[in-house]
Formats: structure tokens, C-alpha cells, sequence
């Protein structure tokens, strides 16, 4: 099996080294970015290796990837589309902008598209507020914003992202 | 009349001002030159704190006084620089980091030459993940070019800057929760005394300020604090970005004096209300605001600075001013920010977890017309008890929701 220590010695090196001897807990965060770069997800088996390599539990580990929301544990879609219906957002049409775009792609929030592709979902403020309708596109490749959109704008993105991934697993 | 050039954005007068060569031949990294070759550190701080700056990120604290107050008998000190931009209606930071980050890097560089910190941490928030790549790079272009690393300059003074990533906490936004995060822990805030000034990051004096607090710092150097007194005003001296959002024509980022009027933001920049819609209520500090009713629009010629708007019962903040117009339903916009903490208050603290539970349950109730005559009263009693027995912020800014919102619907009570 794959280990985040033989896929990636140099990137767990480079971040090791950002923080001072005996403070290597400090890693735990970008680590768990690693781990779940290749499937979207953290896999216990990640979780370990993580726990093992700062020498902390597995259970502190899981803890941090369980507080904060961009780390996942299970497999979702390939792709997380992120909208921010927050307050300033709200007044610019950001709930019903979701709405809509939710009977487009004929799911509801936290739901998965049936081809497996996209996983729609509400976040909090992305700091874009002046630019809203905006979303967030989150992958195991990073993150990205679409600000200033519609519906047929994120419709043009999705059929894109479906192309896209024809080709890649034709 | 023409705009005055940018202090803060300055990219939008000079284009291509991320690129490592346009900021140098615009004056880039001469503060930090002079400082370290013919600055002492203490000479640093008192610049900074005779300019009056002070901090962009909601609380207000002198920049100078907070870096005198770093122990001289306890090493190393730290820098970190508050880059978790997460204020819903803030977008101020994200626009510097994107657009003049060499700026705010070189104030960054500034302030951890005046407290003669060797390492520093920018801790961004998740999203921004593309940011951070940037930054990367312009820190090592900034270390070739021999501002940073060991001996910068051929000073004796060495300094290493890191990003490090968020992964989507609000609260990692406040300075000890944060620092909880970077030590590879839950973002829960530290319980206060001690200070990160006397016990920060690892135990040791830690300074944190934010992003646009820092990016001030460089001007400052460079011009001298007579020369920055002379924007804003006496009490708040200082260029302000302010970020406008909600219901105006043209939302967006706006750098004025402290001390310009409410209504020369929301009218004259922002291009009013669409639909010439009346005013109703005012947000100066994104969600965590003491809301402001306009009921009279006598409110609108009000200075935007730190005192006048504490004037009127609410604060400056971050100064991310939401603008709501009279078709909003107070309700529900009370309902939407307390549903908004609770979804981002961190479990430590038994005021804010269970406070916030009680004040959702009793809108949800009379969201179904289930309300009873006591409800106000316990909404109150809540909210004033998260106002002072919360371990952070957050749970005051909750209160701050609830407190300044049941003025709107008073009128509604049994």
C-alpha cells in the first residue's frame, strides 16, 4: 500500500522544516492537506501514518481533521461545490441564486450528483462578498473561486467539469 | 475632484505591483533598508507608535504599544500575521494579499525587526490556498534578493517567514485560537491572562497583527509618523480600507481617511441604494456588529472612526460596512447571523455553546408563531450573558447580534 512518506519524501520534508525542532505538531494541518490530496478524503490509514510521523495519537489527529471543514473523512465527489449564502451574500441573492442551481443539477444541499462528480454544499463567508453569487470549487487539487455568478454562468462551469472528466476516465 | 493616490491599495494606481521589480521601483523594501541599517528596533516601535496606528483588524489596540510590551527576558520572540480573513462583508486582506502582497510582506519583515523576532508565521485562512502558492513565491524571490533569511541586508539581523494554511474555522480569526491552530491543535481560544505579548506561540512573546495593520507599517518607515498623522484624524490617524457590501450599487473595497462620513461611502463611492431604497439598518463590522437602525439620517453623517462609532452604541470593527436596505425582514437577519455563529462557535465555553442553542431555539419558535410572553426576556438574559462570561469574542458578537437587533421588534412584544 501507499504511504504519504513514499508518495511524497520531499513535500513532508519541506513541510517538517517550516517549524522549529520539538513545535513538529505544528505540521499536522498541512499534512492532512497531503493526505488528502490524491482521493479528495483522509483514509484512516492516513491518519495513522500522520499520527506516527509527529509522534501524537491517532485520536488528537482525527480530532483536528473532525474541527475544521475543509478536511474530509469520507469520499465525496470529485469535485465540492462550495456557495457562500452568508449575510452579505444573501442580500445579493445568494439563497435563491443555491436554490435554482440545486434544480439544475437535480440534488439538494450536501448531496452528490449521480455520476459521482459534484457534491453540492453551503459554506460560510469566502471573503468575496462584493462579488456575490460566488462559489468555491474544492479538489483534491486545491481550491478555486468563481465569484460574480449565475446560474447559467455555474452551468457552463459544471458541463466543463463533466467534459473534462470524460476525457480524463473516458 | 481626483482621488488622492493609495496608500494601502496601491496597486490600483500602479499596475503590476505584485511584481517583485514594479514594487522596488516604486520605493519597495526602502523602509525595511533604512531600518535595519540605520534604525534601532526601539526607534521602530516609536515611529509606529507616534503614528498612531492602529489595529485594522477589529479590535483597535495601538500597533506600537502592543510591540513595546514584548518580555526582554524571554526568547525567541515570534511575529505571526493574522491573514484568516473570515468577518462575513470582510474582503479587504485578500485583496492586499492578492494584488500588493510585497507590501504587506515588507511590513511584516518591519515589525519582526522591531521585536527582533527570527521567525514569523502568516497564517491564512484554507481558501485562499492559491494565495499562499503566491506568497511562496514571493518569499523565496524576497530571499534571493537578500530581505530575507540569514544575516539579511549583510545586517546581523536573520529572519525566515512561513505560510501556513487554515483549513475553514471562523474562530481561528481570534489571535488565541488561532495560535492554538498553527501549535497543530483545535482552534479553541487560550483563557486570558497571560497575553500572546507575555506567552504566545510555544510559550513564548508572540506578536500577531493583521494583514492591513502590517501593510500600514512600511509607509510609516518611509515617510515618517508626522507625515501619516496627517491622513485621517487626531484620534484615528491612518488610511482605511473599507469594505462595502449588501445593498449598495457598487460593493467593493474602499480606501479613505479615517473620519470620512458614512454617507460619502454608501452614497458617494458606493453609488447609493439600488432601487433609491431607504436605509435601514447598518452593519460597520461585518456580522459581529452592534447593529445600527437608521432611523433618523442624521446617522449617515457620522465619521467613520474609532470613537463616533462608539458613540452610537456599536464599533469600527474591521470596518466592513453591511448595508441593508428597508425590504429586510430583521428576523430574519437576526436568525441568519446567530445560525451563522453557531455553525462557527468552537464548543469550548458553556456561555456561547449552550447560549447560543437557547437564543436559536426561541427564534425558531417564533419563526412558527410558538412565541411566548417570557421569550424576549430569555433571549435578553441569554445574550447578556454571553456578552460577559464568553471565553472570546464570538459569543460577544452573538450578544452584539441579539442585543442591538430586538430594538427593530420590540414593538412586537406581548
Amino acid at each position: 500500500m501507499k504511504t504519504l512518506a513514499s508518495s511524497y519524501p520531499q513535500e513532508i520534508r519541506n513541510i517538517l522544516s517550516k517549524y522549529p525542532p520539538g513545535h513538529e505538531r505544528s505540521a499536522v494541518m498541512p499534512l492532512l492537506y497531503l493526505a488528502q490530496r490524491e482521493c479528495g478524503y483522509l483514509t484512516p490509514q492516513s491518519l495513522e501514518e500522520i499520527a506516527g510521523l509527529l509522534h501524537i495519537s491517532m485520536t488528537d489527529v482525527a480530532s483536528i481533521a473532525g474541527f475544521y471543514t475543509l478536511y474530509h473523512d469520507r469520499p465525496g465527489a470529485k469535485v465540492r461545490l462550495q456557495v457562500c449564502t452568508d449575510l452579505p451574500c444573501a442580500l445579493r441573492g445568494a439563497e435563491q441564486f443555491f436554490e435554482t442551481l440545486c434544480e439544475n443539477l437535480a440534488i439538494t444541499v450536501g448531496e452528490t450528483t449521480p455520476d459521482g462528480l459534484i457534491t453540492i454544499e453551503k459554506v460560510t463567508c469566502l471573503a468575496g462578498c462584493h462579488r456575490a453569487p460566488l462559489f468555491q470549487v474544492q479538489s483534491g487539487e486545491g481550491i478555486r473561486y468563481y465569484e460574480n455568478q449565475t446560474v447559467e454562468s455555474a452551468m457552463e462551469l459544471v458541463d466543463q467539469l463533466r467534459l473534462q472528466e470524460r476525457k480524463a476516465n473516458p | 475632484m481626483s482621488q488622492p493616490p493609495h496608500v494601502l491599495l496601491r496597486h490600483r494606481d500602479i499596475p503590476h505591483l505584485d511584481q517583485m521589480e514594479v514594487y522596488q521601483a516604486h520605493g519597495g523594501f526602502s523602509a525595511l533598508h533604512k531600518a535595519v541599517t540605520t534604525f534601532s528596533p526601539e526607534q521602530v516601535i516609536l515611529e509606529v507608535k507616534n503614528a498612531g496606528l492602529r489595529g485594522r483588524g477589529g479590535a483597535g489596540f495601538p500597533t506600537g504599544i502592543k510591540w513595546g510590551l514584548l518580555s526582554e527576558d524571554l526568547w525567541p520572540h515570534y511575529v505571526v500575521a493574522n491573514a484568516d480573513e473570515s468577518e462575513p462583508g470582510t474582503f479587504k486582506d485578500r485583496e492586499i494579499l492578492e494584488s500588493n502582497p510585497f507590501q504587506f510582506l515588507e511590513g511584516l519583515a518591519l515589525a519582526c525587526y522591531a521585536v527582533q523576532a527570527n521567525l514569523a508565521y502568516i497564517y491564512l485562512r484554507g481558501e485562499v490556498w492559491e494565495i499562499a502558492q503566491a506568497l511562496d513565491r514571493k518569499l523565496s524571490q524576497m530571499k534571493d534578493a537578500g530581505f530575507l533569511g540569514d544575516r539579511l541586508l549583510g545586517t546581523d539581523f536573520s529572519l525566515h517567514i512561513h505560510t501556513h494554511l487554515g483549513a475553514g474555522a471562523y474562530i481561528c480569526g481570534e489571535e488565541t485560537a488561532l495560535l492554538e491552530s498553527l501549535e497543530g491543535r483545535l482552534g479553541q481560544p487560550r483563557l486570558r491572562p497571560p497575553f500572546p505579548a507575555s506567552c504566545g506561540l510555544y510559550g513564548k512573546p508572540t506578536v500577531i497583527n493583521n494583514v492591513e495593520t502590517l501593510t500600514n507599517v512600511p509607509v510609516i518607515v518611509d515617510h515618517g509618523s508626522a507625515w501619516y498623522r496627517s491622513l485621517g484624524t487626531a484620534r484615528s490617524p491612518g488610511p482605511k480600507i473599507f469594505c462595502l457590501s449588501g445593498h449598495v450599487n457598487r460593493p467593493g473595497n474602499y480606501e479613505v481617511p479615517l473620519g470620512t462620513p458614512l454617507r460619502k461611502l454608501i452614497y458617494d463611492l458606493g453609488g447609493g441604494i439600488p432601487g433609491g431604497r431607504k436605509i435601514k439598518a447598518i452593519l460597520p463590522a461585518g456580522a459581529s456588529s452592534k447593529i445600527i437602525a437608521v432611523t433618523d439620517e442624521e446617522v449617515l453623517d457620522t465619521p467613520l472612526e474609532y470613537e463616533s462609532l462608539a458613540g452610537l452604541g456599536s464599533g469600527l470593527g474591521s470596518a466592513s460596512i453591511i448595508v441593508v436596505d428597508e425590504t429586510v425582514d430583521m428576523d430574519w437577519l437576526l436568525k441568519k447571523t446567530v445560525q451563522f455563529f453557531g455553525h462557527e462557535l468552537c464548543g469550548k465555553c458553556t456561555p456561547c455553546r449552550v447560549g447560543n442553542r437557547i437564543i436559536l431555539d426561541i427564534l425558531q419558535k417564533m419563526d412558527c408563531g410558538e412565541g411566548e410572553p417570557d421569550d424576549m426576556h430569555i433571549l435578553r438574559r441569554a445574550a447578556e450573558t454571553m456578552d460577559r462570561a464568553s471565553l472570546c469574542g464570538l459569543g460577544q458578537a452573538t450578544a452584539n447580534t441579539v442585543l442591538s437587533t430586538t430594538k427593530f421588534f420590540l414593538s412586537r412584544q406581548p
